[in-house]
């Protein structure tokens, strides 16, 4: 392909969208209403894998040191807590503190009335890097010495572990489906143009044309309208995300749920469209287009 | 050069197209190539033009062997080679000069050469004056007159009309039959795959018959006969 053509085949490329301007329209609706949908999906997702996230940060494991060490010895132990690979953090809880906290929690009960701070034992709450890893680094905390017992809630965490993985399967297999189907869509509507283009493919074919002259252009269109779609349906899902979070903050029904900002996602959706965009419209027309080659 | 030695092909349903064909058209000679429906011309026109593979022999045209040519080969084989249908394959959104101009267009000529040469096609077939009206314009005649600048623009050292005058009423067949004789005599090779027996009788060119995929007379080898006689 000699330099100078590029110039024309580019041009043919932008010229074919307006061209066929009925079939441009409709691959570039059916690019919007995919990647709306798998990035709303994708969206929703990556919300719920947050939550769950920020849930199974309060897991956590209480280590209650032995009653018969000093203050300064049992403050001392949190150094050692502090040392193990997988505590992100051990915050102390002194007999008394625990003691407050006991009561707050029983709304002062009378029946606890008695209970003294020298009754309970000082205590860390220790929360973890990676919760998949609770049963591990409490058995490590129990070899700590002057630590009593601990109380790890490994159920709780696995729940957690186990609904973000499914979360994760279930997410990544609807994208794969909803991007598999979107091109299979695009390649269906990008053949119903190049349909209609055939004759003059075939005359190209007869001229002479190489089968990479032949296929720039569509390639080019192809792009061009993936591109197009990709920009239209990142626009609508901003729009579209930002309405939805307005929506539920007035909902006091719904406060628990708390989403990511658009902004946070901005950098990874405009990848993640911009190559979703790229690939349907690339791979769409370039799928298609073999099919007619064989002149 | 176009060379049939022994070329025997066979469809996938298990037909024999051709049988052993074995014909030689010289650079710059003008023949007709006649027999009826089914009796292997179209499968000669698509081994010339690369869409076939012949079974067995050997079909060499303008220097390429097609029996081992490369797929990415073809293209530049078919510059070689200008086709005519009967069925003209014109493109009517575009105009005269943009149908002459596109096929320059897609062998990767540049703007100065499509400007100084789709005119002078044009002239050369009668169709100067109408460079900017759409096919579906024009009469049969000039169409197919079109379709020939088409196969002529980009030089090719080889013309193939397949029924050239199959949608033309008398007086445009011999018009076109005239130019195509014109166009042989600027050097070109010509062959035309035809049923008119008239034009073949008025032209008095070398004929290849062929029936049943077998070549069962050639005008040429008559020629050179009496020739020796």
């Amino acid at each position: 392909m000699k330099l100078n053509n590029i110039g024309y085949l580019l041009k043919e490329g932008f010229r074919g969208i307006f061209l066929h301007g009925f079939m441009s329209f409709a691959a570039v609706c059916v690019t919007v209403a995919c990647l709306v949908i798998v990035g709303s999906f994708s969206i929703l997702a990556y919300n719920l894998d947050v939550m769950v996230e920020e849930l199974n940060k309060t897991s956590e494991i209480l280590v209650y040191i032995d009653s018969e060490l000093s203050d300064a010895e049992a403050r001392s132990i949190g150094t050692k807590i502090n040392l193990l690979d997988n505590v992100l953090q051990a915050t102390f809880i002194s007999r008394e503190e625990a003691l407050e906290d006991f009561i707050a929690d029983h709304d002062g009960d009378s029946a606890f009335n008695g209970v003294q701070a020298a009754d309970l034992r000082h205590r860390y709450v220790v929360t973890l890097e990676d919760n998949t890893r609770m049963q591990d680094t409490d058995e490590q905390l129990k070899q700590i010495p002057g630590v009593a017992k601990t109380d790890a809630a490994y159920e709780l965490a696995e729940g957690f572990t186990t609904i973000q993985n499914v979360l994760h399967m279930v997410s990544l297999a609807i994208i794969v489906v909803l991007l598999v189907v979107s091109l299979l869509i695009i390649s269906n509507t990008v053949k119903l143009a190049m349909y209609d283009r055939k004759d003059e493919i075939a005359i190209m074919k007869m001229v002479g044309a190489t089968n990479g002259f032949i296929r720039l252009p569509f390639v080019v269109e192809g792009f061009t309208l993936g591109m197009l779609g990709a920009c239209i349906a990142f626009g609508l899902e901003w729009l579209g995300y930002d309405a939805m979070v307005e929506r539920v903050a007035q909902v006091d029904a719904l406060q628990l749920f708390s989403f990511v900002p658009f902004q946070e996602l901005l950098i990874p959706m405009i990848a993640v469209f911009a190559a979703a965009g790229m690939f349907v419209g690339i791979v769409g027309s370039w799928t298609s287009i073999r099919k007619f080659m064989d002149v | 050069m176009i060379q049939f030695t022994d070329v025997v092909k066979t469809y996938e349903q298990g037909n024999n197209a051709l049988n052993g064909v074995s014909i030689q058209i010289e650079d710059g000679e003008f023949c007709f190539l006649v027999g009826p429906s089914g009796s292997g011309k179209s499968t000669i026109i698509k081994l010339i033009t690369g869409e076939l593979k012949p079974a067995a022999g050997a079909v060499h045209v303008n220097g390429y062997s097609l029996e081992r040519i490369r797929k990415r080969e073809i293209p530049y084989l078919r510059r070689t080679v200008g086709v005519v249908f009967q069925d003209f394959r014109l493109i009517d959104k575009m105009t005269v000069y943009e149908n002459v101009a596109f096929a320059m267009r897609v062998v990767g000529a540049s703007e100065k050469e499509i400007k100084d040469r789709v005119p002078y096609v044009l002239e050369l077939v009668g169709l100067e004056s109408k460079m900017s009206r759409h096919p579906n314009e024009m009469s049969g005649g000039e169409q197919q007159r079109l379709a020939i600048a088409r196969a002529l623009v980009n030089n090719p050292s080889t013309i193939i009309a397949d029924e050239p005058t199959g949608n033309l009423d008398p007086e445009r067949s011999f018009e076109i039959m005239a130019l195509l004789q014109e166009i042989n005599n600027l050097g070109t090779t010509v062959l035309v795959v035809t049923h008119a027996q008239n034009l073949v009788e008025l032209f008095g060119k070398r004929v290849i018959a062929i029936d049943d995929g077998l070549v069962v007379s050639d005008g040429a080898e008559e020629v050179s006969g009496d020739e020796a006689e």
